[in-house]
């Protein structure tokens, strides 16, 4: 795929999206983290999230997203780099900073005695915040959890188990909500709620960094995507210049007789045959999709008919964000 | 300070040992009962008094403190070491709360409930046998003192403790041996004088002495060097304690 190397995507986003404000909710600068055991896990990590954004972070397994949250959130220490939470550093100042902070983690872990009314009371306890039974109530009965708030947590399905890690999480009101690889194995009616519920979040002010392996998730909640590799942040884009930049689109054309070789006077344009010669394969960058694109679509159509090629059928297709995910990580080992 | 979270933590634990009466309560009430019939009555009514002192009555304050030495170890290691075991410590490590604040509620939870457990033998060993106690604020000083103590080290156990097998080891082979030979059951003065000398070394010894003056007034070692070695023990798991949290070892990686 021929695209361009995005060197700095902070400013690039900036000029892109002109609505964004100028103070990030979560400043990341020069974070890296190497473990005991020598693996270096982050290398020099800048990032920005916006405040009220739908911020993904994509990267196969390993490549470093859950150290990344992890640190934000204070569960592990940085090697060095520092982190801002609304202008408060996660080290130094810890006490503001995480007291913004809702974290509903990867794993499945329980109380597994303990009551569901009991759990989420006592996260929002332990964030120091005054009881408040009616947003706890609020928080259950959105998630679905109100009928199920006197069982114990060992008695429930996994399923409902991540709805309560949620419901933990959101019991001190966080203004910034991390949820890593929240839908790893979730049905998909559980899946439609937790999204319900990340979209009023997001509508009533709250940031949402979310990892997950789910590209079309991504693809379909987040304002920007980052996608990390290797313990490094690759790329930082508005999910829809991503798509529009880094996306190629395919014009397939079903023929009614099939040719042995594509003609001498369609040799400009990288067509390749598929199908025993039946099904001729345009393949052009999405970001030429504009007014030149469709000039081109279009004089390649006309050409092709003069050329006395005739199709049954045409249809095109549009690179979807796995696509350009699986590019990525495989160009940068 | 988020005392706000210090109380979550603290009702936390102590709502666990509400579920857990029959455990928590119960069986070591029932079980130093049991030693109460069988040295206070049976065998005991066949040994001389100690130091005036009968042996039923003798043996009370070495089993109270055999109970708060193994209660609060084990309570207090498994306070910490169970949300360490399914992972619910992430929530502990993400929540705006000092070190110093998951102490006070973890320990703070042991400590009191091997203090009530303490004082619940003390009111079962008083149906078994007449008890005086001469220096009664002085005994609860060393109950609670000795309470928080091993509640500190059992968080330190807890903490270092990987696998149930580990946070079983200490109290298994080192708290109850020591409690054991540390005159629980005897004055030093009944053993051979070399046993007299290396019984000197065991800590314990000094705790069970301490607690038995403040009942009896009667004593294997001077009461300043009991209290003096609670404040070495105390001040050394503090210290272990301060340790771990700076280094964030097997907390925070």
């Amino acid at each position: 795929m021929n695209h361009e190397t995005p060197t700095a995507p902070e400013r690039t986003v900036r000029t892109e999206t002109p609505a964004v404000q100028p103070t990030p909710v979560i400043a990341i600068t020069g974070l890296s983290k190497r473990y005991d055991s020598g693996f270096e896990a982050l290398k020099q990590i800048d990032l920005e999230i916006q405040r009220g954004e739908i911020f993904a972070l994509l990267g196969p397994n390993g490549a470093g997203k859950t150290t990344l949250i992890s640190i934000i959130c204070g569960l592990v220490n940085a090697s060095s780099g520092s982190v801002m939470v609304d202008g408060h550093d996660n080290v130094t100042d810890y006490r503001a900073a995480r007291a913004k902070i809702g974290l509903v983690p990867q794993e499945l872990t329980s109380d597994a005695f303990e009551t569901v009314w009991n759990t989420v009371r006592f996260s929002r306890g332990l964030f120091g915040k005054p009881p408040n039974d009616a947003h706890i109530e609020r928080i259950l009965k959105a998630l679905s959890l109100w009928d199920k708030r006197k069982n114990k947590l060992i008695t429930l399905s996994g399923g409902m188990k991540r709805r309560v890690l949620i419901a933990k999480a959101l019991a001190h009101e966080p203004e910034i909500l991390f949820l890593d690889e929240p839908t790893a194995g979730v049905d998909v009616e559980l899946r439609r709620d937790m999204w319900e519920v990340v979209r009023e979040l997001r509508n009533s002010g709250v940031t949402i960094i979310l990892t997950t392996h789910y590209i079309e998730e991504a693809e379909e909640m987040a304002d920007r995507i980052g996608v990390i590799n290797g313990g490094e942040i690759v790329l930082v884009r508005e999910k829809a210049a991503l798509m529009r930049q880094l996306g190629s689109k395919q014009l397939t054309l079903h023929l009614q007789t099939p040719l042995a070789s594509v003609p001498p006077a369609l040799a400009h344009y990288p067509l390749t045959l598929a199908e025993e010669g039946s099904v001729l394969v345009y393949t052009y960058d999405a970001s030429d999709a504009g007014d030149d694109g469709h000039v081109s679509v279009s004089a390649l159509i006309n050409e092709i008919e003069a050329a006395g090629i005739r199709f049954k059928d045409l249809h095109t297709k549009q690179s979807s964000l796995e696509d350009i995910f699986v590019n990525l990580v495989r160009e940068r080992p | 300070m988020n005392l706000q979270a210090v109380r979550s933590i603290y009702i936390f634990e102590m709502a666990r040992a509400g579920r857990t009466l029959l455990q928590s309560l119960i069986s070591p009430v029932i079980s130093t009962s049991l030693y109460f019939v069988v040295f206070g009555a049976a065998i005991g009514s066949r040994i001389q008094e100690v130091e005036g002192v009968s042996y039923g009555a003798f043996i009370v304050p070495g089993l109270i403190m055999l109970m708060l030495l193994t209660q609060s170890v084990s309570n207090a290691s498994f306070g910490i070491f169970f949300p360490k075991f399914t992972g619910t410590i992430y929530e502990m490590l993400s929540a705006p709360i000092s070190y110093f604040e998951i102490v006070l509620g973890y320990v703070g939870a042991a400590a009191s409930k091997s203090a009530i457990l303490g004082l619940v033998i003390l009111v079962t060993a008083n149906f078994f046998v007449d008890l005086h106690i001469l220096h009664p604020f002085m005994m609860l000083l060393f109950l609670l003192l000795t309470a928080l103590t091993f509640s500190l080290l059992g968080f330190i156990i807890g903490i270092w403790a990987d696998s149930f097998e580990k946070l079983q080891l200490v109290p298994l082979l080192i708290i109850t041996p020591l409690t054991f030979l540390g005159g629980s059951f005897y004055a030093i003065d009944m053993l051979p004088p070399f046993w007299q000398t290396v019984t000197l070394a065991n800590p314990v010894v000094y705790l069970v002495s301490g607690f038995r003056w403040s009942f009896y007034g009667i004593s294997d070692v001077s009461i300043v060097a009991s209290l003096v070695m609670i404040g070495v023990f105390l001040a050394a798991s503090l210290a272990v304690i301060s340790w771990i949290f700076r280094t964030g070892y097997r907390l925070r990686p």
